[in-house]
């Protein structure tokens, strides 16, 4: 096909002079379809990778499918129905939900500082701002397992802290909130730093003489930060939580990797930390090899995700609306 | 202007045939040079790199890639599973943990029948309860040839018990817990001398074992019965071996390391335990976890109750395979007599076959690591006359909400009560999942 196309140009000129209306239509059809080829490519990628194994999941969560088993049984709402009354899978849901708040809100207001910090005149600025990066480009796997010995109870660093300062060892493993916590320092050290540039980028596009009328007026530091910086950074801050919105709610490696020897993907002996994606995993994978209930996990995280960046439009639209009527 | 827009138009059909052409061509095969190359799947330490070479050297035609040696079973068995299920991808021969055999044997069209491949003359080679776990429920198909079996000790550490003043020469540590009441005792002697270590590492592997030999002793199955009934809370086994690990969690013996977790290994190293239970396949994992430094510090004594085994494995051949005749030719050479006790000779692996077991290279044999400790001897007295435990479909799962119950109390989450309650009923859940 590719060689046919190619070889075609340098016979075209010919039939062109004696039918000038068929390179007419020709063109007429090219700036019709065109602009779909050109975009084509992600379509068809979303296709293969997203839109195939999305149906796939909907259509194996609705049998009784053994992973390894010949003939699955189709089951109808079955899978839901239990789901909806299985308290494992509640408690995945609020765990994968308090870790999302709990990272998410200190990890914006630190990386509100870090950007308000950086967007001052520093010496080597280039060389700061390229090192808040670092942690990000750091391997995830690496990461957990470096906080999860961090976090030990026995030989931890933190522990050991701790007890510098005469608090008792936490059993950060098996507490459901020390485990939050924990979890929650692994997600804000990997992702400050990214949302402090992104802060920072769109703290540059303010206007210089909006602060220095605010100066003027006697607006010291901290008043200018929350009644210009922050009022105008807001899409910037809606942006950055929808991206940790997404990536929380499906939040697996740290969790998974925090956790370890048997049984890690429970997170925990009562299940303390187990993410929905773990609960996927746990589910449709060992120890319980069913496919069909992994799926409906899969999909009702779908949903869970749906909902919250359903909230975050509107927030967003709000916000834009807000915002608009403070430019005029 | 045309030109150009029809240029443009066939560099996005181009560009679209292209990409479709990349998504379409996954997976192809390499070129055969004559040569076979046969993957071999198994987790931890099998210990057969001195057999490859032999066979290698013996089989010209054949190259033997292993892989995942030194990985975790949970790791290993999904990825296997989910080969399996995608048909594509596993090894030519994989190994098998007996716990997750249950399963596979649910659902044989997965594997080759090895009866149909000259195996059933191979019977006598292995223990007979071995050669029984093999087969599926009709005894129609084998599935997999036995490798290893887990006889029961207990692993211990000679610097520590002499710190605290017990005993440190194996008969005579042997004779100080001839029941599990006196192993609880000397813990507590122990236990008192604050040594600054643990009596046990913890207490979900003691439990196991105490379960599996309490079980091989009386009923001979664990949580299900012999027609698949869950009897989690109606086999005494269960409750016996629950309760007398509570008694040990209530002494303050256990050290709390979840099995084979960052702290566990941190703890071989650290010396902060005393004893561990000590499947014969154990005493690898203790080598690997200590490490040098501790070599000549451990010893091996004898279990207390009578018995048990705990582990060991199978080799099968996946119906995928596109090597069958040479992938069965290999399992078969790898668990003979000769494999299994070159095996031995690696990693510890304790022989399923009779005539492995009788060889003096066994049973003479000791561990320099564990001071000369006369492992042939120690680990295969029991397996000969070992009664085996039964293992029903959902064996895994059931066992993991067991354990875990038993891991809440340890770590002070629930009392004993409560912990058999949540153990009864998230094993009854998840055996109907």
């Amino acid at each position: 096909m590719a060689v046919h196309l190619d070889a075609r140009p340098p016979a075209v000129p010919a039939p062109r002079r004696s039918h000038p209306d068929r390179g007419h239509r020709l063109a007429r059809l090219d700036t019709r379809f065109s602009p779909y080829l050109y975009i084509a490519p992600f379509f068809l990628l979303f296709a293969v990778f997203g839109l195939y194994p999305l149906g796939y999941t909907l259509w194996v969560s609705l049998h009784d499918w053994d992973l390894l088993g010949a003939s699955p049984t189709f089951v109808g709402a079955q899978n839901y129905r239990q789901l909806m009354s299985d308290p494992d899978f509640w408690n995945s849901v609020v765990n994968t939900l308090g870790i999302f708040a709990l990272s998410t809100v200190p990890q914006m207001l630190l990386a509100l500082w870090l950007a308000n910090l950086l967007n001052r005149q520093l010496r080597g600025r280039t060389g700061w701002r390229m090192a808040v990066l670092v942690p990000n480009v750091t391997s995830t796997a690496a990461v957990a397992i470096v906080f999860g010995v961090l976090f030990s109870r026995e030989f931890g660093m933190i522990n050991w802290l701790l007890d510098l300062v005469g608090i008792d060892p936490v059993n950060w493993k098996a507490n459901r909130l020390a485990s939050w916590v924990a979890i929650s320092a692994m997600v804000d050290w990997r992702w400050t730093g990214y949302n402090a540039l992104i802060f920072l980028a769109a703290m540059q596009a303010i206007p210089r003489d909006l602060y220095e009328s605010a100066s003027i007026d006697g607006a010291g530091r901290a008043r200018q930060f929350w009644s210009i910086t922050v009022p105008l950074l807001k899409p910037t801050i809606v942006f950055a939580v929808i991206i940790s919105t997404i990536g929380g709610l499906q939040l697996f490696t740290e969790p998974r990797l925090f956790h370890s020897g048997t049984n890690a993907i429970r997170g925990g002996p009562l299940r303390e930390s187990q993410t929905m994606t773990m609960y996927m995993f746990e589910n449709a994978f060992a120890p319980h090899y069913n496919f069909g209930y992994g799926s409906a996990v899969a999909w009702l995280l779908f949903a869970l995700i749906a909902i919250v960046a359903a909230v975050n439009v509107l927030v967003l639209r709000r916000l834009g609306g807000g915002r608009r009527e403070e430019t005029r | 202007m045309v030109i150009f827009s029809r240029r443009r138009l066939g560099v996005a059909l181009v560009a679209t045939a292209a990409l479709l052409g990349t998504a379409a061509c996954g997976g192809a095969d390499a070129a055969d040079d004559g040569t076979v190359t046969l993957t071999v799947d198994v987790f931890g330490q099998f210990g057969y790199d001195e057999l490859y070479k032999e066979y290698m050297a013996s089989h010209p035609g054949v190259k033997i890639v292993e892989r995942g040696t030194g990985s975790n079973l949970d790791e290993y068995s999904p990825k296997l599973t989910q080969w399996l299920a995608a048909g594509k991808g596993a090894g030519d021969v994989v190994a098998i943990e007996e716990g997750l055999l249950v399963e596979y044997k649910a659902n044989p069209q997965n594997f080759v029948n090895l009866l149909d491949h000259g195996a059933a003359d191979l019977k006598g080679n292995f223990l007979e309860w071995k050669w029984n776990q093999g087969l599926t429920a009709d005894g129609k198909q084998l599935i997999g040839l036995g490798t290893d079996v887990g006889g029961i000790a207990i692993c211990y550490r000679k610097d520590l018990f002499a710190k605290a003043g017990l005993p440190t020469e194996r008969d005579e540590v042997s004779r100080l817990w001839p029941t599990w009441q006196d192993f609880i005792k000397v813990g507590e002697q122990f236990t008192a001398k604050n040594t600054g270590a643990s009596f046990l590492d913890g207490a979900t592997n003691t439990f196991n074992t105490i379960l599996l030999q309490t079980a091989g002793n009386t009923t001979g199955y664990s949580y299900y019965d012999t027609s698949d009934n869950l009897v989690v809370d109606s086999n005494p086994a269960v409750r016996q071996a629950y309760d007398t690990t509570m008694d040990i969690i209530d002494s303050g013996l256990s050290g709390k390391y979840g099995s084979w977790s960052e702290e566990w290994v941190s703890a071989f190293k650290q010396s902060k335990f005393a004893t561990i239970a000590c499947p014969s396949w154990m005493t690898g994992v203790i080598e690997g976890n200590a490490g040098e430094g501790a070599k000549g510090k451990w010893d091996i004594a004898q279990v207390p109750g009578s018995g048990g085994n705990w582990g060991g494995s199978f080799l099968a051949v996946p119906k995928q395979t596109k090597h069958r005749a040479e992938a069965i030719e290999l399992a078969k050479f790898l668990t003979s007599a000769k494999g299994q006790i070159g095996a031995f000779k690696a990693k510890g692996a304790l022989p399923s076959s009779p005539q492995a077991l009788d060889d003096p290279a066994i049973a003479d044999s000791t561990d320099a690591y564990f001071s000369g400790a006369p492992v042939g001897k120690i680990f295969s007295a029991g397996a000969k006359s070992l009664k085996p435990v039964y293992m029903g479909p959902k064996n895994q799962a059931v066992r993991t909400e067991v354990e875990n119950a038993v891991r809440t109390v340890e770590l002070g989450q629930r009392s004993p009560g409560q912990g058999w309650t949540d153990a009864v009923t998230n094993a009854k859940k998840a055996a109907a999942k």
